[in-house]
């Protein structure tokens, strides 16, 4: 009755709660541990402390247990009691903590520390604010309080650092293998990096180059638009640069990676700001889903093990580094807790107090018999790919981290050429969508590079971690603690482990199709659009050209400028055009504003009445007969739920007149008139671009309208803003771009299509007025 | 025009008739959309009910009107002695849907509105409105309308805004002339109805044509034509080809009176063509004749144009039949008062068509060509190939249907999902969304027909571009109500699976897999009648 007896009735103050061993921690005090009360420091981010608590733990599926047998009233009733969350952030000096945090942090006997940077690809500076000064922090904030609680800090066995052989339970400096370094020079230089990236990343040449990249991914898509992705661009390079740097120094001083890095400095910077307050350190290894608490399987967030899995399982990764006898260090989180526990309930002891919890030492997993049984596993349970077919896993020869990494690249340089190549090219719809996806493999493999980068230390990794410590602790447990306290690494089974509980976890966290798609359920498209049709939404625009019919502004010209001419006037007129083309495509591509009020001075000097008397005819013989009835039927189905439609075009005002009764509002730009004939200039800025948002946003609030209760239709990613400013975007006839991004983001997608046996005309001539001659 | 010689030189028409099928029986030429397909029918209990020959046109068509219109039917006086200076005059005329295919030039409308033309102007008559009488049917093109009237007509009158199509939508003009005692509403085009007089072009290419129903229909909108357009009228129309026992003839028949009480002076013109819709000679002349008469040559150039025709894209047969124009012969034209003039046209139509037939049979097969009635110069979509066959085809009897109740219907077209945008695009939708949903008429009549007929949009395109009222398809399923109720099941043979299932049939994709579906319903040696038309022919069956 020792650990339940020792704990009952402490105040523990917790950081991380939020993480995956955070979260189960909590589940495990609160339903193991009778009255101890926690206190949760919680970064507040947008929803404040107490509502993410209670959004982001209490509500984790570990809880449901407890839940059920309190029932929800129960649950709440008890977590009111027992649970308070506070602000708190490990990453700012004095815990970020406020005068009421800072009393009731006084109050606490106990103090976890879990919170910290996991990922293994994070920026060196953020790794080192949280993982490095983060214990420093803690232990200032309790000696300005003048308290001394037991300190359990949660590190990893790998700040012993990537070597082969025995990794005891001893303080990182003491190993023969440390580089010894300054922690306080090192934070500096981390700060430094981050200071110079920063600037480096705003020079005008690095600048211009974010800018080139955005805007060959959005296209015209305005400025506001380019301007935000750029930035957007710009702090990803930033990270990307902050990442790389942490990898270097890591590797630079042995560690394999910028986490181990900095968990091995914060633990000798902690020694050293620790003073009078006793501290114990717990080592796990790459924990991953529970044995058996809160239930078998449980696992919060996507960790280390479970992308490389899933990747695998899809076939995406043909190949992996590793030695296949060497060992894979896997603990599962219960044992974590439980370990925490029994230090905590133990109670400080003669410093350093260091505690490793891995199975390697006594229980080994071998890399090559878990590749067998994920092998076997996926094997009998596949993972079905979009068109309902089971995907074959392949088998691994394990060659060494190089050879792996330059077969995905030789797969990376060939999509990125094949994708340059169709980026090119003028392509739509459905086939726009295999480019789409070929985009996404692409990805696919970019990460799966970078798995291989990651953690092709990690499994090629060879020490040993020693469990005296541990199994000390664990011999003095008396049986009722070694049964609701299981951390003996020693009661896993692997293949039981693997098959029957880690991975059906792994699929269902990482929600890949494990059988066919069924027929029955209704597909996302289906959902997506009944959303869309809900008599819920308010309005719905519409873009005109690809999305409601297969015209453009210079078909529509072409057509009322050869409505009467003879039959060589129209050849000529036919020619030039053609051979504008390409000038008028490259300057639409730029910015279509500027193309409109290029090609719109063609109107300069026509007739008004005889134009309006042609467009009426076009819009037969051009517009209807080129239109999509499933587009013309979806505008209807708007309007008969009662949504406000609108148009909004760059097309002309007499151009789209016919097409009024449709909609409820159009929006488009019209020329000046001189006299009675046009002058070719428009009275307004034409809506493209995020002129076209604009004109939406007017829209919606001169008539009350939510945006975010809007639907919009565009095709192209230069109605991005527009898109992007409604609640259901939703892409027609996609091109490459707009269908990368439509499916990144998972927008519905519809291909409308001209109606099936209407043929087409070459060339968008009128038929000659007054009759076949 | 046939010259006296070739007249002479050629043997007098033989009438249709029933052939019963043996086993020397070649294969019969059956249509299948822009292609053809040759067809064993099983020996012993098949039969091919063949059309007449093409009868002798009328030897001079100018001067026949002319006679028509001076020696008028019934209670009328000649045309010359109603044209008055200072009169209204209107000139309705039967529009695209008539004939099939499209006539050679000149088109007989255009000749009897010249000869009506220099008659009103002998008398003086300055104010004349020409009317294409779609109802709800798409508007005609410029070009379709100087096909119909010629340019001389089209250029003196459509500039000044005096020829056009029927606007059935524009509230201005369109009235009520009353109502039947059955409470029918009369709608009538107000132009028409406020003329001195309204003479009314017609073409009677098939039986249903011309009488009452020229105007009647011919100038009426939705108002009107809801009371006889209808699956109650259409289903007690046995059949819609047999005046005397059909209740939308009687319809408007009851409609003439009400149009007659309100003072509307008509004087109809009706005219017959006869069978010589491929030609005597030339590419299709083929399709004229009887299967054992083919010559070798014949034969070698049958298969040389279905080989042809099987290589070319859908859309370039269209083009090639779209292109066609029949040789039509005018073979009477009688003016005057409308229902004495009508039975005289009937009693014509009849001298062509009409075959005598023994008896029913419990399946009946039809090969339906590229063509109907609302396809003209466009695309024959799944509804239209249903009312092709369904509507038209199987109507196409006097007495009792031609198959029984209760047997099977197996017709022949390659139905492509496929549809014109600008002309059916209310028919898009009701495929896609009506037909998905039920195809049970009077589901649809109860459930959609306002719907479809009040649309905003629909009512739009029919006024504004070239498109047939919204309510359009809706008829086209009640047209084939009288046969799906009849039916015990229809078969579309070579047809595109996705769109016959949506139809509501089931599909085949050989004859002979047709008959052994039939089986199931009609048992294993069912008897077989096949109707060879077009060129047409009417069964009257005994």
């Amino acid at each position: 009755m020792m650990i339940k007896q020792n704990l009952s009735g402490k105040r523990i103050a917790i950081t991380g709660a939020t993480g995956f061993l955070g979260t189960a921690l909590v589940e495990r005090l609160l339903s193991s541990i009778p009255d101890c009360e926690l206190l949760l420091l919680v970064r507040p981010g947008r929803r404040g402390a107490e509502k993410r608590a209670e959004k982001e733990i209490l509500r984790n599926d570990a809880f449901n247990n407890l839940r059920e047998k309190l029932g929800n009233e129960g649950f709440d009733e008890l977590c009111k009691k027992r649970v308070t969350a506070i602000s708190g952030d490990v990453g700012t000096d004095g815990l970020g903590l406020d005068e009421t945090g800072l009393i009731e942090l006084a109050k606490c006997d106990l103090f976890i520390h879990s919170a910290a940077v996991v990922s293994f690809d994070s920026p060196l500076d953020q790794a080192v604010e949280v993982n490095l000064l983060g214990p420093v922090r803690i232990a200032k904030t309790l000696n300005e309080l003048a308290i001394s609680p037991h300190l359990v800090s949660i590190s990893t066995c790998y700040v012993a650092g990537s070597r082969r052989g025995a990794a005891p339970e001893d303080p990182v400096d003491a190993s023969p293998f440390f580089v010894d370094v300054d922690w306080k020079i090192e934070v500096d230089a981390a700060r430094r990096i981050r200071q110079e990236t920063e600037t480096a990343s705003r020079t005008p040449e690095h600048l211009e180059g974010f800018r080139k990249e955005a805007r060959e991914e959005l296209g015209a898509a305005g400025t506001p638009a380019l301007a935000s992705k750029t930035e957007q661009l710009r702090s990803r390079w930033v990270d990307d640069r902050m990442a790389e740097a942490g990898r270097s120094r890591a590797h630079s001083l042995g560690f394999p990676d910028a986490y181990a890095y900095t968990k091995a400095l914060g633990e000798i910077a902690l020694r050293e700001s620790a003073l009078d307050i006793p501290v114990s350190i717990v080592r796990p290894s790459i924990i991953e889903s529970a044995l058996a608490q809160p239930f078998p399987g449980w696992i919060r967030g996507f960790r280390m093990a479970e992308p490389v899995i899933i990747s695998y399982a899809r076939g995406l990764l043909k190949d992996f580094p590793g030695i296949p006898e060497g060992t894979i260090d896997v603990i599962p989180v219960d044992l974590v807790t439980a370990t925490i526990c029994a230090v905590a309930a133990r109670g400080p002891v003669e410093q350093p107090d260091i505690v490793q919890i891995a199975s390697g030492s006594i229980n080994p997993l071998r890399y090559g018999h878990l590749f067998d049984l994920v092998r076997a596993w996926f094997t009998l349970h596949p993972v079905y790919d979009e068109i309902g077919q089971p995907i074959a896993v392949p088998g691994w020869d394990f060659p060494g981290i190089h050879k792996v990494r330059k077969q995905l690249e030789r797969g990376q340089t060939l999509l990125n050429k094949t994708q340059k190549a169709f980026d090119q090219l003028p392509i739509r719809g459905s086939r726009a969508d295999v480019i789409a996806k070929l985009e996404e493999q692409r990805d696919q493999i970019e990460k799966a590079l970078g798995y291989v980068d990651l953690y092709g230390a990690y499994v090629e990794c060879q020490a040993i971690y020693g469990l005296e410590n541990l199994l000390e602790l664990w011999n003095s447990l008396d049986e009722e603690d070694k049964n609701d306290f299981c951390f003996d690494p020693e009661i896993i089974d692997w293949n039981q482990y693997a098959n029957e509980i880690h991975l059906p976890s792994v699929v269902k966290a990482g929600r890949v199709p494990m059988s066919p798609p069924s027929k029955k359920g209704q597909d996302r498209e289906t959902r997506l659009r009944n959303q869309i049709l809900s008599p819920d939404r308010q309005l719905a625009a519409f873009d005109l050209e690809n999305t409601l019919i297969a015209s453009n502004v210079v078909s529509s010209f072409a057509w009322l400028a050869s409505r009467r001419l003879s039959r060589t006037e129209r050849i000529r007129l036919v020619v030039k055009t053609l051979l504008e083309t390409p000038q008028l495509l490259s300057l639409d591509k730029q910015d279509r504003g500027d193309f409109l009020r290029y090609f719109y001075r063609r109107y300069e000097g026509a007739p008004v009445s005889q134009i309006y008397e042609d467009s009426a005819e076009q819009f037969s013989d051009l517009i209807l007969s080129k239109s999509f009835p499933e587009g013309i039927r979806r505008v209807r189905e708007h309007k008969n739920l009662g949504h406000k439609t609108v148009l909004i075009t760059g097309a002309l005002d007499f151009i789209v007149e016919p097409l009024r009764p449709l909609f409820d509002d159009i929006i488009c730009p019209k020329l000046g008139r001189n006299g009675e004939s046009y002058d070719g200039r428009m009275i307004d800025v034409p809506p493209t671009g995020e002129s076209r948002y604009q004109a939406l946003a007017d829209y919606a609030a001169a008539n009350e309208l939510d945006l975010r209760e809007s639907v919009a239709y565009a095709d192209s990613a230069s109605d991005l803003p527009m898109l992007e400013a409604v609640g259901f975007p939703v892409a027609v006839n996609p091109e490459v771009r707009l269908a990368s991004i439509a499916r990144k983001r998972g927008w519905l997608v519809e291909n409308f299509g001209k109606s099936p046996g209407i043929s087409n005309k070459i060339l968008p001539l009128a038929p000659h007025r007054g009759g076949k001659a | 025009m046939n010259t006296n010689d070739k007249e002479t030189s050629r043997p007098s028409p033989r009438p249709g008739f029933v052939l019963d099928v043996d086993r020397n029986t070649p294969p019969i030429v059956f249509h299948h959309g822009e292609n053809f397909r040759l067809e064993k029918l099983p020996p012993g209990r098949s039969r091919v009910v063949y059309p007449s020959e093409p009868l002798e046109g009328l030897p001079d068509p100018e001067g026949a009107i002319k006679e028509a219109l001076l020696n008028p039917l019934g209670d009328s006086d000649p045309l010359p002695s109603l044209l008055k200076p200072g009169m209204k005059l209107t000139i309705a005329f039967d529009d695209i849907s008539l004939p099939l295919p499209p006539m050679r030039k000149p088109d007989i409308r255009q000749r009897i509105i010249e000869a009506v033309l220099d008659m009103a102007a002998e008398a003086g008559v300055d104010d004349v409105h020409l009317i294409a009488a779609l109802a709800l049917h798409r508007r005609m093109t410029e070009d379709e309308l100087r096909h119909a009237v010629g340019d001389r007509v089209y250029d003196s009158f459509a500039p000044k805004g005096l020829l056009y199509n029927l606007d059935a939508e524009d509230p201005e003009g369109m009235v009520v002339l009353g109502e039947t005692p059955h409470g029918e509403e009369v709608h009538f085009c107000r132009r028409a109805a406020e003329s001195d007089l309204l003479i009314y072009v017609n073409i009677n290419l098939v039986s249903m044509d011309g009488g009452h129903k020229s105007t009647a229909t011919g100038l009426a909108g939705y108002t009107g034509l809801r009371h006889h357009h209808n699956v109650h009228t259409l289903r007690n129309s046995k059949s819609i080809m047999d005046r005397e026992n059909s209740a939308l003839h009687a319809s408007n028949w009851r409609m003439g009176d009400v149009i007659k009480d309100a003072g509307v002076k008509i004087f109809q013109i009706e005219t017959t063509v006869n069978n010589n819709t491929f030609g005597r000679e030339g590419p299709l002349a083929l399709l004229q004749k009887r299967e054992w008469e083919w010559s070798a040559r014949d034969r070698g150039q049958f298969i040389a144009m279905q080989r042809g025709l099987d290589l070319l894209p859908v859309k370039a047969k269209r083009r090639i039949f779209g292109g066609w124009q029949s040789p039509y012969e005018l073979t009477s034209v009688q003016a005057g008062e409308v229902e004495a003039v009508h039975k005289k046209t009937i009693e014509n139509v009849y001298a062509q068509q009409l075959v005598t037939v023994e008896g029913q049979t419990d399946i009946l097969t039809m090969g339906l060509p590229y063509i109907c009635p609302y396809n003209v110069n466009s695309i024959m979509n799944p509804i239209l190939v249903m009312c092709l066959g369904l509507g038209y085809f199987f109507n196409l009897y006097k007495g009792k249907p031609l198959v029984r109740e209760g047997g099977v219907l197996i017709m022949s077209h390659p139905t492509p999902w496929e549809f014109h945008p600008v002309h059916h695009p209310s028919y898009i939708d009701f495929f896609e969304q009506v037909l998905s949903e039920t195809t049970d008429p009077i589901e649809i009549e109860k459930k959609y027909e306002k719907q479809f007929a009040e649309d905003e949009w629909y009512i739009h395109l029919y006024r504004n571009s070239y498109a047939y009222h919204g309510v359009h398809p809706l008829y086209m399923w009640y047209w084939g109500s009288h046969a799906m109720q009849h039916l015990g099941r229809i078969i579309i043979v070579g047809g595109d699976q996705k769109a016959v299932r949506r139809l509501g049939f089931q599909s085949a994709s050989t004859l002979q897999d047709a008959l052994e579906i039939a089986s199931d319903v009609v048992g294993p040696q069912p008897t077989i009648t096949h109707l060879k038309n077009p060129p047409l022919v009417m069964a009257d069956v005994i």
